[in-house]
């Protein structure tokens, strides 16, 4: 998104409007051997699905770091705000029952 | 957005202190985060000088891969400068996360507005200075970039971590071929000498300006940008480098340069820095042939560029026909 100048740039809206002879941004999302998730790398531009892949591969994955690659356009992620977080991730803040260290055990036993 | 010049352009005290407290607790700051305006134009000046310095880089070195003594030593150095092109793309990537056009950042370096790295404005005369680039400019990189990986910019510190894991390759290559070259006829250890002897002192200068002569070290490290200061590293590598050259038994080009015990440091001789102001502001020995270059691969690259859009916009054509079928 250009700064205009009048705004204070906060977030980052990461598109390009047509026919600002860039082409679309892509995510990358890598899988490592031996079974992790995909994880984000980075972010490549390309025509197309096809291109951004190969792009990907060429950028992210010159040794052997992948066995997958996933690309997504930019614009098509949804993600939360850092302004609603607070709020947004407080029903997970409050519980510490959801951790093992909450539960006693007897002196001497190893769990 | 209607433009409302009346609104002040100062910065919510709150939130800058908010955002500083962050910084001081040792939090990552994120794309989506509220920053200062400042802090946000500092990155950009800093990782995009950044980028464009890994795709200018490519050109001292892809100017021997066709001259390269062996198949082993062509393919590390076709490696080494595909893997300069990578760097300049995640630090790019890393950039555009500020809310910069890539592209906008491209046509800066081509038209000569925008400052790269001056240690690639030195030439490549012989094989040796191939070495040379590896062991000490990626050597001295690596220094800066190991530091960098703590930057406070989340983006940039990633970017950085991928770049070290990948630069120690670059450094061991470089001082492979030093090594090799200091072990073979007189006529290849004076090679190695005369690379070294041309390239010590700018390897030195990458670091910048010395503290006191510096503008911005301040201000990026009151905000964890940089975590050491521009003296501080280059005394790093100096020790680390200074036994490497005696090891292959190569000599440091500088009359003065002693060991003090007390501060186990290497202290130098002065840096020639009207040298280094002169190479900065573009009089250095290669500045206009390495934009000139840099340029003509940008044009001759058009029609890469054209047949991809084309060949996309037919797919899409087609996707569609055949939808509707």
């Amino acid at each position: 998104m250009p700064n205009d100048g009048t705004t204070k740039v906060t977030t980052t809206d990461r598109t390009s409007a047509p026919g600002d002879g860039q082409w679309p941004l892509w995510e990358v999302f890598v899988q490592p051997p031996g079974g992790g998730p995909h994880e984000h790398a980075g972010s490549v531009h390309a025509v197309d699905a096809e291109a951004a892949l190969q792009n990907a591969r060429d950028v992210y994955a010159r040794r052997g770091e992948a066995v997958s690659i996933w690309v997504v356009p930019s614009v098509e992620i949804t993600a939360s705000t850092p302004d609603d977080m607070g709020p947004f991730f407080d029903p997970g803040n409050d519980k510490p029952y959801r951790h093992p260290q909450f539960y006693k055990v007897p002196r001497g036993i190893r769990m | 957005m209607t433009p409302n010049k009346a609104e002040p352009i100062a910065e919510d005290p709150a939130r800058n202190a908010a955002f500083e407290a962050r910084i001081a607790a040792g939090e990552s700051i994120e794309p989506k985060d509220w920053m200062p305006e400042r802090y946000r134009k500092q990155l950009v000046r800093m990782m995009s000088q950044h980028a464009h310095s890994e795709v200018v880089g490519m050109l001292p070195e892809g100017n021997w891969i066709t001259r390269a003594p062996s198949l082993r030593r062509k393919m590390s150095l076709l490696a080494k400068v595909q893997d300069e092109a990578g760097h300049g793309l995640y630090i790019y990537c890393g950039t555009e996360t500020l809310g910069v056009d890539r592209h906008e950042l491209i046509q800066q370096l081509l038209n000569g507005t925008a400052k790269y790295s001056s240690i690639f404005n030195y030439p490549t005369l012989t094989w040796a200075d191939i070495g040379a680039i590896g062991w000490l400019v990626d050597g001295a990189a690596i220094v800066n970039q190991t530091m960098l990986a703590k930057a406070s910019y989340g983006p940039y510190a990633r970017a950085m971590v991928r770049i070290c894991k990948e630069e120690n390759f670059h450094k061991r290559q470089g001082f492979e071929i030093m090594a090799t070259l200091a072990a073979g006829t007189s006529e290849q250890h004076r090679m190695a000498q005369d690379a070294l002897d041309r390239w010590w002192w700018p390897s030195l200068m990458m670091f910048g300006p010395h503290d006191s002569q510096s503008s911005n070290s301040d201000e990026l490290m009151r905000w964890g940008v940089k975590r050491k200061s521009n003296d501080e590293l280059r005394q790093r590598f100096i020790n680390l480098t200074v036994g490497q050259a005696k090891a292959i038994g190569l000599t440091i080009p500088d009359s003065q340069l002693s060991y003090d015990e007390q501060t186990q440091n290497w202290n130098i001789g002065p840096i020639d820095w009207d040298e280094f102001w002169r190479v900065v502001r573009g009089n250095g020995p290669c500045n206009r042939e390495r934009l000139a270059a840099r340029r003509k691969a940008h044009e001759d690259g058009e029609w890469v560029r054209v047949a991809a859009a084309s060949y996309a916009a037919k797919q899409a054509q087609g996707d569609s026909t055949s939808e509707a079928a």
